[in-house]
This record gives structure tokens, C-alpha cells and sequence, in this order.
């Protein structure tokens, strides 16, 4: 019997590899085989002169060299966290306050099913046509623009892609859109899964509304606002299709909106692997650096 | 063991969907080769609807017995495919997909990808690079090019000598001497071959002349503009009237760049000409007194123009312009009610302008010959092109003859007429185009010029509104130059 009963057990664990074989298989084709790839050919210079190819040559690190000297990556990246920040703050914002209402049963809510379904469609429409949407409604004689005009409020048409901060806003004000639900979301999974029992004591004690989010919920929520901020930040980082569409990809004005991806596209499309490798290097490491620190900290405090 | 039975069961479905889909993938392209036949099949029923059609064929020598099934096209817009369904005679549209048509029985697959931002470019260079090892069926076939790129093409192994395919040079005797120039390659082989001219002309919005100038006849207009400096005196008085004086900055971009005396790169330094300096300082001072805007090329703002609302004076364009991005077939257009009138304006340029290149490799080197007869060497055909698109055609008797009125064309009862065009109020232009024709000089194109061309007018864009000095938005020129063509230097 005992022979029998080990045996089922290295069985399982044989099966429990066997499962694993088809994330392997896909993670080594389709993340560590180009991440190693990578990583070879930031070190080569290789590009296409139109329709000759140049290189690979073997250039050491000439192009991490030429990507911190020329300060352009450090522009990018202030403007992805400029446009992040902006639109991370509302979005947070008005997803705990709308993730506390709804899944506060006090509220006694009417259409919730409705309204979270509502809040979350714009995740459902592609980013593309969400940018080519925006950029019709605001552009200088577009319905944005009459709608102010005919109001009196302006005299002559808002230019809002020609201005920094309008256009920052803008992007951000579209990542808010179509993330917060998606957040909303995550966060009440989170604050179903306090006990209710905390919250009726709460109550019996006599603690505020107030005192009973901040001294209750947000504690208890803290594993899933981490995992948020986490999630949101990596994707931040990745900020591309918006912008990009917004903009034409040219970033303008004077690339304010240009992202640390859009800048790697822009080396993609003339085919140069060798600084886009660079590139993705560098992002690759921030990436990796800013998902341990704050991984670290919510570790630490627990 | 029951357990055991369960998890096998579990794994092999998983794998089996896996592979499922894998097979999924392969049955699915399966259908897509074997559906190549199946339209190969249909032609014989078309081709024998279409009989009486190919009667009509001039040129009904052409045997495509023993060519590919298939013509790759590769394209920017559809342009060409509009002027190949509407005058080559035997071309049947696919009612059912839009991007197929058929010519015998070959099935010409239409591949169009935007030109902006050398989106095309790039397409059609993965493509080309691969042409080798392509299947026959896979193959370009025909791409077309456009001047600010010609030479890429034309100067590599790429492209076919047009003597190769049988095209001799009598053939295309009557064609204007640059258009010949543009794709000949630099051991002089001529490589491509182009239906139209493009000499640019100034197309002003008539009721703004009327109202502004008093005027609206073509010569009197024409005094108006006649150089830069009453060009800049009339933009004062149309703002005054409530008009721009053109519709972006970007409109005169064309009419200065095409006068430059150097090229955009020197060896492989990035060179800004004083000429398109001078447009900057003239572009930015007319921004400033608000008499332009400062949109994108093909933007909605820049199109607004074409409307009798929109409140813009001129626009700068070849013939292609006023028949394909002028919005004339839209109701209430300028265009569609004839609103337009031509006139020299201050200086000769070009714009644009496609040329047929046959690709190495092609297996339908019969059909692209005939092509290129019909469209850029058949006169009957050239001047149907006039008279259908209000385009301008590579044919310099034909044209010579249409402008002075010697030669005349059917009007819509077939009653023999001088030609006109419509669009344009019942004025011929031609004979302006024929002079500018004349005089277009390519002496300075340089492969880049699609890129420094679409990166200069981006970049001066910020010194126009004001969010940039010259310098800052000259050094944004430079790198994002340098970003699109890594191997040259500031």
C-alpha cells in the first residue's frame, strides 16, 4: 500500500510538469528567445539605407552610449510620466470612490449591473479609434471648438495639439477613460473580500463612513491597490497607442507627447535594431527596477 | 485510476485543442490557395461575358497564355486602380472584393498601404527585399513610385529596364522629357513610365476673387500673384475680407522646395536649402498675421478650403489635385459647382506624380507591357483620362493640342467641343500646364526627399505656433531626419 500511494504522488508531480509545458514552450518562443535576441543586437549596429542593409557590425556599447548622451531618452521618459501621472491620479481617484459605493450594500444602489457595465466599455473600444475620435472632436474646426466658439466662451478656435499641455492632458484624459473602470473593477473584487464582519463592528462602535474607509478598507486593500499601481505603472510605461494615434506619431508639439515607446517605434520603423535594442534594454531594466521596488515595499510593510 | 483516466482525458483535450488549433490555421489557408482557381475559374465565364469588350482592344495581341495567374499591384491609393478599371480596356472590378480585379484571366490583387510616413516605402521594401524567394503567385508584379523616392528604386536591380519587357523608346516618344528623367537609373535605363504630368498651377476659389479682387478672370487674377511679393500683398488684403490666403503653410511648401538649387543631402549630410528657408520666414510672417493656419498636409482643417465655408483663396496643385482630393463629386463643394479657376501664380513647380515600375522577377511581363501602352502611350486612352478625370497627361502632342483647341473632344451628346474642364468653371488649363511642363527641372532629387520633405513641414509646425524657437525646431528636424535615415549626419 505504501509503495502504491508514493508512487501516485511522483505521478502527480509528472503531471504537474507536463502541464507547465505549454506556458514554457510559449514563454521561450515568444519572450526569453526575443529578449535574448535583443539584448545581441543592441550591441551591433544594423539598419537598412534604403534598400541596402547595413551591418550587423559588432559596435560594443556605441549605442547605449549615443541613447544617454543625445538626452532624448530622458525627455521621453518625463513625458510618459507626466501623462501617467496625470492620468493615474483621477483614475484612482474616482475608482476607490466608485468601488466603495458599489460595493457598499448600505447604498442600497439602483442599476448597479448597469452603470459597471457602462464604466467599463471604453476599455472595450480600440485605442486607435478612440485617439482618431479625440483627435476629430478637438481639432481646430472640429465640434469641441464650435460647441466653445457658439457659447462665447472662445472668440477664435483653441488649438489644442499645438499646445503642450493640452495635448498631455488630453492623452491622459483618455488613458482615464479607458482604465478607470477596469480599476473600479479590481478594487471592489478587493473590498468584497474584506470581512463583513469588520464593517458591522465598525458600525456598532460608531465609526464614521470616513473613518470606516480609511481605517478599514484602505488597510485591508492594500494588496490589490499595489498590485494596481503595479499593473498601471508597467502599462504607463508602455503608453504608446494613444499618443501615437493622437499625434500621427510625430509626438507634437515639440514632442511633449512623444513616450519612451513611441520613440522605440520611431527607430523600428527605419528598421535600426541596433539603437531600438538599446532602447528596449534600458526600458527593460526601468521596467524590472520599478516592479521590484515596489513589489519589495508592499512585502516589507506586511 | 480513475484519477488517472481523468487527467489524461484533461491533457489530451488540452494538447487536442492546441492542435486543433494549429490545424484550424492550416485549414483556413488551405481554402485561401485553393481559392486562387476558383476565381481563374470564374474568368472563363467573365471573359467570354466580356468578348464583345475585348473587340473594342485596341491592342488585342496580347498573349497571356503561358503568365502567372496572378498580378501583384503595390500602390499607395487608388489612384491607379481608378484609372486602370476606368481606361484599360479588358479590366473587370471584382464586385465582390475591392482590392481584386481581373484582366483575362489573371486576377490583379491590389496592395495599397498608405503613403505617409514611409509607411509605403517601408511595405514595399520588406516585399522586395523577399521577391526571390516568393512564390510566383506572391511576386510584385508593378509598383508604382512617386518622384521624392524614384531613385531608390530606380537605381537598384529591382526594378525592370523597361526595354526588357519589350516597351521601346519610340514607343513613349511623345512623354514629357522629365517624366522620363525621373525613373531613368544612373546608366541611364529608362525604368517606369507615367500616364500624367504634374507642373503645378495656383487654383483660386472664384467668388473670393469676385468678392475681394472684383475679379475672377484667370489673367487678371494671375497679376494679383504674379510674384511672391503681390502674393503677399493679396494674402493681406483676402485677411482683411475675412479670407486665409491659402489654406496651411504647407501649400506653398511645394512651390518653393521644387525651386531649390542643392538637394537635401550632400554625401550623407542633412542640407537645408536657402530657398526653403525663405519659405519659413514667409510661411511663419503669414502665420502671424493670420493669414493662414498651420494643419497637416491632408488634414480636415486643410481640406475645409474646398468648401465655400471653409473661407480660403488659393490652393497649390497639379492637375491630380483638383480631380482627386478636391472633393468635386461631394455636393456643395467649390469644386462640384465649378468654383475654381487656374492661374500660373508666382513660380513653375511639380508635385507628386506615379510612375509604373515593372518589378525583377514578374511573371506577367506581357500584361504590364500592355498596361503601360495603354495608359501612358495610347493617345485615344491619354485623352479620354483628360476628359473623364481633368488629370494631365504625359502625352505632349495630345495635350499641346487639346490646350490650343486643335484638337477637339466629345462632349456629352458626342458633339466634337474644345475641351474644358468643369471643375474649373469651364476654363482649359492645359495650355498652363503645358508650359509648366516644360520647364520642370529634377535636377535636384535626392532618395530622401520624402522623409526631409514630411519631417521639415512637421517640424516647422512648432516655429509656426510658437512653441519653438528656429533653432529648436531646425535641431527637431535633424533628429527625427536622422531617426528615419540613421546613416546621415547634421
Amino acid at each position: 500500500m505504501k509503495t502504491a500511494k508514493s508512487g501516485k504522488v511522483v505521478r502527480y508531480n509528472k503531471w504537474g510538469y507536463i502541464f507547465l509545458i505549454p506556458f514554457i514552450v510559449v514563454y521561450l518562443l515568444f519572450q526569453f528567445i526575443p529578449l535574448v535576441t535583443t539584448i545581441y543586437n543592441s550591441f551591433y549596429e544594423n539598419y537598412r539605407s534604403g534598400l541596402t542593409q547595413i551591418g550587423p557590425n559588432f559596435v560594443g556599447l556605441a549605442n547605449y552610449k549615443t541613447i544617454f548622451t543625445n538626452g532624448d531618452m530622458m525627455q521621453y521618459a518625463k513625458n510618459t510620466l507626466i501623462m501617467w501621472v496625470l492620468g493615474f491620479i483621477p483614475q484612482i481617484i474616482v475608482s476607490l470612490l466608485l468601488a466603495s459605493w458599489f460595493s457598499n450594500p448600505s447604498l442600497r444602489l439602483k442599476g448597479q449591473r448597469f452603470f459597471k457595465t457602462v464604466i467599463y466599455l471604453p476599455n472595450l473600444i480600440m485605442a486607435s479609434a478612440f485617439a482618431m475620435l479625440f483627435f476629430t472632436l478637438f481639432s481646430d474646426g472640429g465640434p469641441i471648438n464650435s460647441i466653445l466658439i457658439q457659447l462665447g466662451i472662445l472668440s477664435q478656435p483653441f488649438k489644442f495639439f499645438s499646445s503642450a499641455t493640452s495635448s498631455r492632458v488630453l492623452v491622459a484624459f483618455m488613458n482615464f477613460l479607458m482604465w478607470f473602470g477596469n480599476t473600479t473593477i479590481l478594487l471592489m473584487a478587493g473590498m468584497m473580500g474584506i470581512d463583513t464582519s469588520l464593517f458591522e463592528a465598525a458600525e456598532v462602535d460608531g465609526a464614521t463612513s470616513t473613518q470606516v474607509f480609511f481605517r478599514i478598507t484602505m488597510p485591508l486593500l492594500r494588496p490589490i491597490l499595489i498590485y494596481v499601481v503595479i499593473t498601471s505603472l508597467i502599462g504607463g510605461l508602455q503608453m504608446f497607442d494613444v499618443p501615437q494615434i493622437l499625434t500621427n506619431g510625430t509626438g507634437e508639439p515639440m514632442r511633449s507627447t512623444m513616450t519612451l515607446i513611441m520613440y522605440l517605434n520611431k527607430h523600428l520603423f527605419s528598421k535600426n535594431y541596433g539603437l531600438g535594442g538599446a532602447l528596449s534594454v534600458v526600458l527593460f531594466i526601468i521596467t524590472a527596477i520599478l516592479s521590484f521596488a515596489v513589489y519589495n515595499f508592499s512585502n516589507k510593510q506586511d | 485510476m480513475k484519477k488517472k483516466a481523468i487527467s489524461i482525458l484533461l491533457t489530451a483535450a488540452m494538447l487536442g485543442t492546441m492542435l486543433t488549433g494549429c490545424g484550424g490555421g492550416g485549414n483556413t489557408t488551405a481554402p485561401d490557395n485553393a481559392s486562387t482557381p476558383a476565381p481563374a475559374a470564374d474568368t472563363n465565364t467573365n471573359t467570354d461575358t466580356s468578348a464583345p469588350a475585348a473587340d473594342t482592344n485596341t491592342d488585342a495581341a496580347v498573349d497571356t497564355a503561358d503568365e502567372g495567374k496572378v498580378l501583384n499591384v503595390y500602390c499607395w491609393n487608388d489612384e491607379f486602380k481608378r484609372r486602370v478599371q476606368a481606361h484599360y480596356p479588358g479590366y473587370e472590378p471584382d464586385a465582390a472584393d475591392a482590392s481584386k480585379g481581373l484582366i483575362g484571366d489573371i486576377t490583379v490583387q491590389w496592395n495599397i498601404t498608405p503613403n505617409d510616413d514611409n509607411a509605403y516605402q517601408n511595405n514595399l521594401d520588406e516585399t522586395l527585399l523577399k521577391q526571390d524567394s516568393a512564390a510566383a503567385d506572391d511576386k510584385i508584379d508593378i509598383f508604382l513610385i512617386e518622384a521624392d523616392y524614384a531613385l531608390k528604386y530606380v537605381d537598384s536591380e529591382y526594378s525592370m529596364p523597361l526595354a526588357d519587357l519589350g516597351v521601346t523608346d519610340s514607343d513613349l516618344g511623345d512623354q514629357y522629357q522629365y517624366t522620363k528623367d525621373v525613373v531613368t537609373d544612373s546608366n541611364g535605363v529608362l525604368k517606369g513610365a507615367s500616364w500624367q504630368g504634374c507642373p503645378g498651377v495656383l487654383f483660386y476659389n472664384r467668388e473670393a476673387a469676385k468678392e475681394v479682387l472684383g475679379t475672377d478672370d484667370p489673367d487678371e487674377v494671375q497679376t494679383y500673384v504674379s510674384d511672391w511679393n503681390k502674393f503677399y500683398e493679396t494674402a493681406a488684403t483676402m485677411a482683411d475680407a475675412g479670407y486665409d490666403m491659402v489654406s496651411t503653410t504647407n501649400d506653398t511648401y511645394r512651390v518653393y522646395s521644387n525651386n531649390v538649387t542643392s538637394k537635401w543631402v550632400d554625401g550623407t549630410t542633412i542640407h537645408i536649402d536657402d530657398n526653403i528657408m525663405k519659405w519659413v520666414e514667409d510661411s511663419k510672417a503669414m502665420v502671424d498675421a493670420g493669414q493662414t493656419k498651420t494643419s497637416d498636409l491632408w488634414s480636415d482643417d486643410w481640406k475645409r478650403g474646398f468648401f465655400p465655408e471653409g473661407k480660403v483663396f488659393c490652393y497649390f496643385g497639379p492637375a491630380w489635385l483638383v480631380n482627386f482630393s478636391m472633393a468635386a463629386d461631394e455636393a456643395g463643394s467649390i469644386g462640384n459647382m465649378g468654383g475654381w479657376g487656374a492661374a500660373t501664380g508666382p513660380q513653375g513647380f511639380f508635385w507628386g506624380g506615379t510612375w509604373i515600375c515593372a518589378a525583377t522577377g514578374t511573371d506577367n511581363a506581357a500584361t504590364i507591357k500592355d498596361i503601360i501602352m495603354q495608359l501612358t502611350a495610347n493617345e485615344d486612352i491619354m485623352k479620354d483620362i483628360v476628359v473623364d478625370d481633368d488629370d494631365f497627361v504625359n502625352n505632349k502632342p495630345a495635350m499641346e493640342g487639346m490646350a490650343s483647341g486643335a484638337t477637339m473632344v466629345k462632349d456629352e451628346n458626342g458633339n466634337d467641343v474644345e475641351y474644358s474642364s468643369k471643375i474649373l468653371g469651364g476654363q482649359n488649363p492645359l495650355g498652363m500646364y503645358c508650359e509648366g511642363a516644360g520647364s520642370i527641372d529634377l535636377a535636384y532629387l535626392s532618395i530622401y526627399d520624402q522623409g526631409c520633405n514630411e519631417e521639415f513641414q512637421a517640424a516647422m509646425k512648432n516655429y509656426f505656433d510658437g512653441n519653438a524657437t528656429m533653432d529648436e525646431a531646425l535641431d527637431l528636424f535633424y533628429k527625427a531626419v536622422i531617426e528615419k535615415y540613421p546613416e546621415l549626419t547634421k
